[in-house]
């Protein structure tokens, strides 16, 4: 047994790295995807919108940690040989970002009025530029509160790879715990990572929905 | 193509039938207790004392600003060093209920401030009780604005209850662990599992809409 010391706390900053990271990489994948995910299932094709709308219901039918331990289990079965941990996590977190930021922004788009899109129609715009200058922005600021949100989700969701053995905040804390037998000092101050990285993004996401409503 | 192999599987029908009723135990004494939570907590908010608002705003944030894996890991490892011993499923309740009353709490708030002050007083000056004011007035319509997000909550904590199988509470990922280890299929067995959480969601979600369009039918003004 051993004293909780200076080296658990560098320990701790590192494994917050890997945290930050996993949330990153669900962002830089997770993100387009979802954007195609939302313009699918606001798009005039009946097809396009069922295959996204049966997805996104798939995939919000099932545990995160379910997702997780079937990309772990999956993909080397799939694809037949091995890919490292933080691979099959990432595709993990990158579906599950995609899924649920695709639900938020297909509302966005959806709380613009179906006239702006025929305005922009008539003034012998492209879909494209009716999406990216008329559409966009609008669904954009009404989807960020939301969006912001889901950040927080995202990063508490984070702590569920240490299941697959992923060594980030939330396991290390496990590591430290069991190395030292103070899981109160621990937990806690893991808890109080979570909390500092969090709670300001709530607010943020609050001050922005006020504004909106404000606004509207 | 790889050999999927679903067979050995069925032998261990009622480990994932037990793992189905526990999960579903979790569910919905947690929903029941988070409830109760989130009844206090809402009228705390609405009209308790300062003092107890800025204990509940505080139970809220900090439950919604950290993960529920850890939450319920120092319900499960921190709290007996301080003589609070349970079980994995009582550990499990508890984290869980604790996790939902803060979210319910929140949603039944925004229902009770979604009713106008003036619809109040006016049952209050046709000469209606504080009593009846609260149940002709108030709670149908507020019931039916929060019924939506109560209902996809219970859906998140169906999903979520599967965190309890990481302090071995017996439920349905607890089990797919175990028949994982003992048929070493575990792509079967987690994709079986992802199939029955499915199912289940599916099912509520109908019985939801259901039971919601049968209760909500009168008109609204929108």
């Amino acid at each position: 047994m051993r004293q909780f010391s200076f080296s658990d706390l560098i320990f701790l900053a590192t494994a917050l790295e890997w945290t930050f990271l996993m949330a990153a990489i669900a962002l830089a994948f997770g993100v387009p995807l979802g954007l195609a995910l939302a313009l699918a299932r606001t798009s005039g094709s009946t097809v396009l919108r069922l295959v996204a709308s049966a997805f996104v219901e798939l995939i919000q039918g099932i545990p995160l940690l379910g997702l997780l331990m079937f990309f772990y289990f999956g993909i080397p079965v799939l694809a037949g040989k091995d890919v490292p941990t933080v691979v099959a996590v990432g595709a993990a977190y990158t579906i599950y970002t995609a899924v649920f930021l695709g639900d938020i922004w297909r509302g966005g788009i959806q709380a613009v009025r179906q006239a702006q899109w025929e305005a922009g129609a008539c003034l012998g715009l492209s879909w494209l530029q009716q999406f990216v200058h008329i559409i966009g922005p609008q669904a954009f600021r009404i989807a960020l509160p939301a969006t912001v949100g889901f950040l927080v989700q995202l990063i508490k969701n984070t702590s569920l790879a240490s299941v697959v053995g992923l060594v980030e905040l939330a396991r290390a804390g496990q590591m430290i715990s069991a190395g030292t037998f103070q899981p109160l000092l621990v937990y806690t101050l893991v808890a109080a990572i979570y909390f500092t990285i969090c709670f300001p993004l709530t607010t943020w996401s609050r001050t922005l929905e006020a504004r909106l409503n404000g606004a509207r | 193509m790889p050999n999927f192999n679903f067979r050995p599987l069925w032998r261990y029908e009622d480990q994932f039938i037990d793992g189905v009723l526990t999960t579903l135990l979790l569910t919905v004494s947690a929903t029941a207790i988070g409830l109760v939570i989130g009844i206090i907590g809402a009228v705390v908010l609405r009209s308790g004392p300062k003092s107890a608002r800025i204990g509940v705003r505080a139970y809220i944030e900090i439950i919604r600003n950290t993960p529920a894996l850890l939450q319920i890991f120092i319900i499960f490892f921190v709290l007996p060093t301080i003589g609070l011993k349970f079980s994995p499923i009582q550990a499990s309740i508890v984290a869980l209920s604790i996790y939902f009353g803060a979210y319910a709490s929140e949603i039944l708030r925004s229902g009770l401030s979604s009713i106008p002050p003036s619809q109040i007083e006016a049952g209050l000056c046709l000469g209606l009780t504080r009593w009846q004011v609260l149940s002709r007035i108030v709670l149908p319509p507020a019931i039916r604005n929060i019924y939506p997000s109560i209902t996809s909550q219970f859906v998140l904590l169906l999903l979520g209850t599967s965190i309890a199988s990481q302090v071995s509470a017996d439920e349905l990922f607890h089990a797919a662990g175990f028949i994982d280890s003992r048929t070493y299929r575990s792509f079967e067995v987690y994709a079986l599992t992802c199939g029955i959480y499915f199912t289940l969601v599916v099912f509520f979600k109908i019985v939801f809409a259901l039971v919601g369009r049968a209760v909500f039918r009168w008109p609204t003004r929108r």
